[in-house]
């Protein structure tokens, strides 16, 4: 027990400080990738809804194909592809060759899996406000993108929160995918001090209490979101 | 099969036509890309290794069946216990899901591969036992790390499932004069099973994008022999495109099989 916590101390010879570093880590892309997921996701379902029929199309084909293939190998299609695109890039405009920092890679690649699923859960939601709310806004001479930000998109939250959750906790998970192409998350740091300190059941459980702690937090954050956003609104077992 | 008539409460829209001048374009786009990849990229090695790949693609899916179904198996009694169980196995059963699912895959595995690896050696007992021989092999830690994972997933769902059974079907199956088990056996799990089909497809889909995970233990699915491939060729891009594309077809069939076996079920007003 005390050989545990000296290994788990924050401290330099313990590994506590690494943990948590890997921790931070996660976190950053998690939050990152979340938020341009989000981005990616409110386009989408923009042009899923309201594009021309080629954009709907090619939109069909980026949420089929990310939908389709294991994120473990978008990630290391994403990963290597975004990488060698900036430098052929940066190639053509005559600049010399970047390194590209594992956190904006990572932050990139999850967002992108992310922006797939995110189309789909908003699209959902915006499908589900009346179409009266819509209509009444663009009767006040509200332009699109003012309807959109005033009414489209606050009237659809509540309809798209438990999706949108749900994709946050999956992208807290998703980022110790990341460990396979090598970035310093908290999974690969895990593993790095569990193999060096040959403690693999002590590090893997301290990282695994981590990670629920994540989830955990996580869910009681939920709960206060959706029950705020769900104030005022008589929806008899809708809510939950 | 006589056909029964089922009143359709909800008709589909017709699909848009493949055929619009937009999508023929899109498809001849799509056909120069492809062509160019074929062309412009480096395939010669797929002949070479072809034997190998469809010996990966059926560990996949030996890998993929097998956790699921006995998963499923534990998913029953899991999500069981959760509605009707005495309180502290219900308590136990919302905890383990709450465990396996609030934690990555990824980590569950290298626990149970590593760390529980390293325990098993220390023992002298498990090492002498007949079990020995396959605990120092990889895929016993892939396969229940896959199969505790669909267990807790679907063992969620097995829970709304069985809430989600009418009270009145099981009250009437107990005024029958049906015992417990008869119950459980004809009414609630088939009701329950059938309630969580339309998930069952999504679920064994995320199961699918689930098995890669095993290769980064060492066990040799599809994705290991594309590991293997891209270090023996120094290839970057070609075998993970292959790989996407072998991962699409293999989704692609699946939800088709699904959506077959769903079409055999008559539903009515569900």
């Amino acid at each position: 027990m005390d050989a545990t916590l000296h290994l788990l101390s924050l401290t330099s010879p313990g590994w506590g400080g690494v943990l948590l570093g890997g921790l931070v880590a996660s976190l950053q892309v998690a939050f990152g990738g979340y938020l341009l997921g989000l981005l990616i996701g409110t386009g989408g379902a923009a042009g899923k809804l309201w594009g021309g029929p080629i954009l709907r199309d090619l939109l069909e084909v980026y949420t089929t194909v990310v939908r389709g293939v294991p994120e473990l190998v978008l990630i290391l299609i994403l990963y290597y592809a975004g990488t060698d695109a900036v430098n052929q890039v940066m190639a053509l405009l005559g600049l010399p060759s970047v390194d590209i920092s594992g956190l904006a890679a990572g932050i990139f690649v999850i967002g992108v899996v992310q922006g797939a699923y995110s189309t789909e859960v908003l699209r959902g939601a915006i499908l589900s406000i009346p179409p009266g709310q819509i209509e009444a806004a663009r009767a006040y001479g509200m332009s699109p993108l003012l309807a959109l930000r005033r009414v489209t998109l606050p009237a659809m939250l509540p309809f798209a929160l438990p999706g949108l959750s749900n994709l946050w906790l999956i992208a807290t998970k998703d980022t110790a995918l990341l460990a396979v192409v090598g970035f310093a998350e908290l999974t690969l740091v895990t593993r790095q001090a569990a193999g060096t300190t040959k403690a693999y059941m002590t590090f893997f459980l301290a990282a695994g209490v981590l990670y629920l702690g994540i989830t955990l937090v996580s869910n009681l954050v939920i709960r206060a979101i959706e029950k705020r956003a769900l104030r005022g609104m008589t929806r008899p077992g809708g809510a939950a | 099969m006589s056909e029964v008539q089922v009143p359709s409460a909800y008709v589909a829209p017709k699909g848009r036509s493949l055929f619009e001048p937009h999508r023929i374009f899109l498809m001849l786009v799509f056909a120069v890309l492809i062509f160019c990849v074929a062309w412009f990229m480096r395939w010669d090695w797929l002949p070479r290794y072809q034997d190998r790949l469809i010996y990966g693609v059926g560990q996949t899916l030996l890998m993929l069946f097998s956790t699921a179904i006995v998963g499923f198996l534990f998913a029953v009694p899991l999500g069981l216990v959760q509605v009707t169980g005495p309180k502290p196995l219900a308590l136990l059963a919302r905890g383990f899901c709450t465990l396996i699912r609030g934690t990555p895959l990824l980590l569950q595995l290298w626990l149970l591969y590593y760390g529980l690896g390293s325990v098993f050696a220390q023992f002298p007992e498990i090492r002498s036992s007949f079990l020995w021989p396959y605990l120092r092999q990889a895929w016993p830690y892939g396969f229940t790390a896959l199969m505790i994972s669909f267990a807790a997933y679907e063992g969620e769902v097995m829970r709304g499932a069985f809430a989600g059974v009418p009270r009145g079907e099981l009250e009437a199956a107990r005024a029958f004069g049906m015992g417990r088990f008869t119950l459980f056996r004809r009414i609630w799990l088939p009701r329950a099973i059938h309630r969580a089909l339309p998930t069952l497809t999504g679920e064994t889909v995320l199961q699918l994008k689930s098995t890669p995970l095993v290769a980064t233990v060492t066990v040799v699915d599809v994705y290991a022999i594309i590991s293997r491939v891209r270090q023996e060729t120094y290839l970057t891009y070609e075998p993970l495109l292959l790989l996407a594309l072998i991962y699409l077809c293999l989704t692609g069939i699946l939800v088709y099989a699904f959506r077959l076996l769903e079409n055999r079920i008559p539903t009515r007003g569900v």
